[in-house]
């Protein structure tokens, strides 16, 4: 486990342990809305393209990314395409979670999460049943289950499919295992994910966000994701999957030259987790500011730029 | 358990398939004999998986296969390597105690036809009239074995200094049209022949009420596609085949799930598993076209690393079926589609691939 992760995991530790009730465990159950200070911008406008910075991603996730061309998600085949649960608590969604109660004994058989965006209901087991084989099939949220520390639930995820570390074509693999770490305040909820996914990070993956409990419950629309594959690209000959040359991205430097950051820093890696790396970052090259839009122009922000990229979803 | 570090473990299963296959496309042009000898299966456990209603797979060593049970007794998808028969057919019973009426090859490799001999001569196929009038008791002593043609014409036909493969293990039903049709156990089943992927006589068995495709290897979890040249496989040729599996699946409306595809080996999927695998083999495909076009050298493609992004998850570098020879024959295709070389054209752009079904023929 990386440093980073390391002292996340001790944090969550250190701030929990002082409110743990003596037999009691926390009651998660009702309906939670994200705060989206954190990470802002990947997380309404979306990731810009080649932004990989602070992400411990190894040379295989790059080069997919870089060849990954947002055209790909106009495939009929590809619009509905999922969130995985080791990246769906970032987006935008409203969480119902409750408990599952054998009706006998009144013990708590799972915690279920149903997440707005795409519809997902997550079960995270609590019964201590086994993980299935390796040959059985893979799910968007895999298989869940959880265990108590002390007040914090700690949910360990397998059987995951293919999904994104960050929805500008940087994967996580389907053989990625997620320890996550659920801590109620009151009415805020803290949710950490530490991700290890042995195919495309070369170190673990840590990252937290908050939730506020609402005080009421929401309209029945707000829990609908309702999606229906279309035609997007007319003529688009069958079987076709947009995609880039290795190193021929067009967009490659606009996102650095944007914030005026080394490509370096912008292309990620475990080294640009750590607080040395700004003594790194002193000395790298910054490629030229993006000219300006000759005429009429919309700025979309930063040093400006005639048109904006095309993004994920 | 599969907690932790999936590394290990990952490398370690995708060594055992590619030995698998290796053995099986070795046995493609060898025989049974030669994988028992290299292989010991004295170990290796059939772990039953239940797909869907009568429909189970079972993963032991070698392809992957499907057992379909109902009423009218068992449907079997290929049948692993033959020391696996009794394994296999103790799985079988533990599912169903009706006969074995069908075994379906999917193609031809020795890894997914090995028991064929055994688990035929457990079940019974179902037969009437002048045929029976004309074979007697032996019309119906064993199950039948159906597969396209070109799988019986290359079992028949063993290569040069190669075991011969016993007759009884040969298909006793043949097809050579696109597809073969019947229904069993109450439900349509049919069988789908994609010519040029894996091999040339490679099909799919769909069975259409249970809701589940049968690949055989023309999708499997575990490594780069095999592209068996020797015995009429193309890369165009395991596209289309990838995209034909993907016009018969339908995901549910939570877009996993639906249509559930066994895999040639490996584990259970759905639709976008098969989208994943079909990305990453066009992608790499498209690829190699393009330095192709750029006239670049074999060498100089290996270079440029077209599959790095993949490697990691479906590289086997050290087996079976190694990165470097899923670009050699990918290459070696685009080059001949290609046809004699042209001269390029200076300052080359980056540029946006995308080729269609067979795009590069």
């Amino acid at each position: 486990m990386g440093r980073m992760a390391f002292v996340a995991v001790l944090t969550l530790f250190a701030l929990a342990l002082p409110s743990r009730p003596a037999l009691a465990q926390a009651d998660f159950s009702g309906v939670w809305q994200p705060r989206y200070q954190e990470d802002f911008p990947e997380r309404i406008p979306g990731p810009e393209l080649v932004d990989y910075l602070g992400l411990p991603i190894n040379d295989a996730a790059r080069q997919f990314a870089e060849s990954w061309d947002p055209s790909r998600i106009t495939l009929p085949e590809e619009q509905c395409r999922v969130h995985v649960s080791p990246y769906i608590y970032r987006g935008p969604m409203n969480l119902r979670i409750w408990q599952e109660k054998h009706p006998v004994t009144q013990d708590v058989i799972a915690i279920k999460h149903y997440i707005s965006t795409y519809e997902q209901t997550r079960t995270i087991y609590m019964d201590g049943r086994p993980r299935p084989g390796p040959n059985e099939a893979h799910t968007w949220m895999g298989f869940s289950t959880g265990r108590w520390e002390g007040d914090m639930l700690v949910v360990e995820t397998t059987h995951l499919k293919q999904g994104w570390v960050r929805r500008n074509g940087l994967p996580m693999s389907d053989q990625a295992h997620m320890t996550e770490y659920f801590v109620r305040w009151g009415d805020l909820m803290t949710h950490t994910v530490v991700l290890i996914d042995p195919v495309y990070l070369a170190e673990p993956l840590v990252k937290s966000q908050d939730f506020v409990r609402s005080q009421r419950e929401l309209a029945a629309q707000t829990w609908l994701w309702v999606c229906e594959p279309v035609v997007e690209i007319a003529n688009r000959p069958e079987g076709e999957v947009p995609a880039y040359i290795p190193g021929e991205h067009p967009f490659q430097t606009e996102f650095a030259q944007r914030h005026r950051l080394p490509m370096i820093a912008v292309l990620g890696g475990p080294e640009t987790m750590y607080p040395e790396f700004q003594k790194v970052m002193e000395k790298a090259p910054i490629p030229p500011p993006l000219p300006q839009p000759v005429s009429g122009g919309t700025r979309a922000g930063g040093a400006g730029q005639s048109q904006p990229a095309r993004n994920g979803r | 358990m599969h907690i932790g570090r999936f590394g290990p473990p990952r490398k370690i299963r995708a060594l055992a398939v590619g030995c698998a296959i290796a053995v099986g496309a070795a046995g493609a042009v060898a025989s049974r004999a030669v994988a028992q000898q290299q292989q010991n299966f004295d170990n290796v456990q059939e772990d039953i998986v239940h797909v869907r209603d009568g429909v189970y797979m079972l993963v032991g060593a070698g392809g992957n296969t499907t057992v379909m049970a109902g009423d009218d007794g068992v449907l079997v998808v290929d049948t692993q390597f033959a020391p696996l028969s009794t394994k296999i057919l103790n799985a079988i019973r533990s599912i169903s105690d009706k006969p074995i009426r069908y075994i379906v090859n999917t193609h031809m490799h020795a890894d997914h036809i090995g028991g064929n001999e055994a688990i035929s001569k457990a079940g019974r196929t179902r037969a009437g009239g002048n045929v029976v009038g004309d074979l007697g008791a032996a019309a119906t002593a064993t199950a039948a074995i159906i597969a396209h043609e070109n799988v019986l014409l290359r079992l028949s036909m063993a290569a040069p200094g190669q075991p011969q493969v016993p007759a009884a293990a040969w298909p006793t039903e043949t097809f050579a049209t696109r597809k073969q049709e019947m229904r069993f156990n109450g439900e349509a089943v049919q069988i789908i022949h994609e010519p040029h992927a894996h091999t040339d006589g490679d099909s799919l068995v769909f069975f259409r009420r249970s809701d589940v495709v049968s690949t055989g290897d023309l999708f499997t979890t575990v490594m780069y596609p095999y592209i068996d040249e020797a015995n009429g496989g193309t890369i165009n040729g395991y596209i289309d085949a990838l995209n034909a599996i993907l016009d018969i699946t339908i995901a549910s409306n939570v877009n996993e799930g639906g249509t559930m595809v066994i895999p040639g080996h490996g584990r259970l999927s759905d639709e976008q598993d098969v989208i994943e695998y079909r990305d990453m083999t066009t992608i790499v495909r498209d690829r190699i076209k393009e330095y192709v076009k750029r006239g670049m050298t074999l060498e100089q493609v290996k270079a440029a690393r077209p599959t790095l992004d993949f490697d990691p998850r479906y590289g086997t570098p050290n087996g079976f079926w190694t990165p470097a020879q899923f670009v050699e024959v990918i290459y070696k295709e685009m080059k001949e589609a290609q046809g004699p070389a042209r001269p390029q054209p200076k300052n080359q752009k980056s540029s946006r691939k995308g080729q269609t079904k067979g795009g590069g023929q």
